[in-house]
């Protein structure tokens, strides 16, 4: 077995480049989303609520590749033949898979927040009301921060999830690290050293995503708030 | 999309069954259940190893998990796609390349919620169970496991649900379940992709959406029981 020459770890770091512009590109995306349903939601409108709630279904029970296949093959027959051509040729690959990833992720963010929010006991809204508040004031001062902090957890495996599933891109030939890696081993055949490498490089994204969640959450943490006034 | 479902369902729903290879959702369904029900064995060894009293066993499983967890499924299928066939010298077919990737992923997953199980139980019962006399591996299979697992049943059940949807990878190597069957349906009408992958979508959809439903009446009913005890 021997180990892979420069250029070819070039091409597998270009890779994770690419994975990363993705994940990144499709989390924000996911955030955006997520937090407009939960507001939407919030609204309490029967309607509304309809629709958020079949959002949220349709994407926790379609598989991820259904997902980025149909809007690869399937969106861009509703776009305007000027659309479409335009989209062709800035690279429709990452940004339709980016579209797909966002929109999926988008879902389960969604109902992290919301468990986050209603781990919160109305009383504290009332209260807050009662001393004077205003409902965005409560929202922002009183509600948000307790319920970001219950929902840091879920949300961090999220996007430890999400990290991994730009994976799928592949799929449509978006060029991530997957990809570059099958073209590597396509070209020299040297297996193990393709896939480990690849691997590695797959590890060190995912425990760096966890070590950071598990800063973000020791911050945020009620015990070093409490250790601080003390 | 009617004109679609009524020409290929066959081609959905078993593939080229009766004169072929066996294929589509039924596949899909094959590779699903197998999977969790040979992950279980593996999934109960490793929740057992990280919560065993000696430290390395509990280090060695909980590296494992960590690994496993910290790859894409897809990465794993090609390991095995490509690796297998290089370390037995046997060419593997596309099925057990998926159904032992996929063992290996949810057996990861799956120690977790049996872990989380086993770490619910309070220890007052371990210790009781000890004190009078019982030995550690009676213990384990006789007081703990048997409430830990019916503890988190729905969970594992949810699990299914999440194996469903992760079959569809399958369609990246090449093998005939639902995603593959939807493509091949897609490449021979070749004008509606919208309409072939809609209904793919709803497929699965609806295949999903009932067992998580199911979920949430097992999980009700586990509840129920529990809080009767």
């Amino acid at each position: 077995m021997k180990f892979l020459d420069s250029a070819q770890l070039l091409q597998l770091a270009s890779g994770m480049v690419t994975t990363l512009q993705l994940f990144a590109v499709a989390w924000v995306l996911a955030f955006t989303i997520a937090l407009t349903l939960t507001v939407v939601r919030t609204a309490n409108v029967r309607a509304t609520t309809f629709i958020v709630d079949a959002y949220v279904e349709y994407h926790r029970n379609v598989p991820l590749l259904v997902q980025v296949l149909f809007w690869y093959f399937g969106m861009p027959e509703l776009l305007p033949d000027g659309v479409r051509a335009w989209l062709y040729q800035h690279n429709a690959e990452m940004s339709l898979a980016a579209i797909a990833l966002g929109l999926g992720s988008a879902a389960y963010i969604a109902e992290d927040i919301r468990s986050g929010l209603r781990a919160i006991p109305t009383m504290q809204f009332e209260a807050a009301r009662a001393l004077g508040c205003s409902y965005l004031q409560c929202m922002r001062l009183v509600i948000v921060p307790q319920a970001l902090r219950i929902a840091i957890p879920p949300l961090v495996g999220r996007a430890l999830l999400l990290f991994k599933n730009t994976s799928v891109a592949m799929a449509i030939g978006v060029v991530e690290l997957t990809y570059q890696t099958r073209e590597i081993e396509n070209e020299t055949y040297r297996t193990f050293a393709t896939f480990g490498a690849a691997t590695i490089m797959y590890l060190i994204g995912s425990f760096l995503l966890m070590y950071v969640g598990s800063r973000i959450q020791a911050h945020y943490s009620l015990a070093r708030k409490e250790g601080r006034r003390a | 999309m009617l004109d679609i479902i009524r020409e290929y369902w066959p081609l959905l729903l078993v593939g080229q069954y009766p004169h072929g290879p066996l294929g589509g959702l039924a596949m899909t369904l094959i590779v699903a259940g197998l999977g969790l029900l040979l992950s279980l064995p593996l999934a109960l060894m490793i929740a057992i190893a990280r919560v065993s009293p000696y430290r390395w066993v509990a280090r060695c499983a909980a590296a494992l998990v960590h690994v496993v967890r910290g790859m894409p499924l897809l990465m794993l299928i090609f390991w095995a796609y490509f690796v297998v066939p290089k370390v037995t010298g046997h060419a593997v077919s596309g099925f057990t390349t998926l159904v032992c990737a996929l063992v290996i992923y949810e057996s990861a997953y799956l120690s977790e919620v049996i872990r989380s199980g086993i770490e619910a139980i309070p220890r007052g019962q371990i210790e009781a169970s000890r004190s009078l006399g019982v030995g550690y591996w009676r213990t384990m299979f006789k007081v703990v496991l048997p409430q830990a697992l019916f503890n988190v049943l729905p969970s594992m059940t949810s699990q299914f649900v999440s194996t469903v949807k992760e079959t569809s990878l399958g369609y990246v190597i090449s093998v005939n379940e639902l995603t593959f069957a939807a493509n091949q349906v897609n490449n021979l009408v070749l004008t509606k992709p919208l309409q072939v992958f809609g209904v793919l979508a709803i497929i699965y959809f609806i295949v999903c959406f009932t067992l998580s439903r199911g979920v949430s009446l097992l999980d009700a009913r586990v509840r129920r029981t529990r809080a009767m005890r």
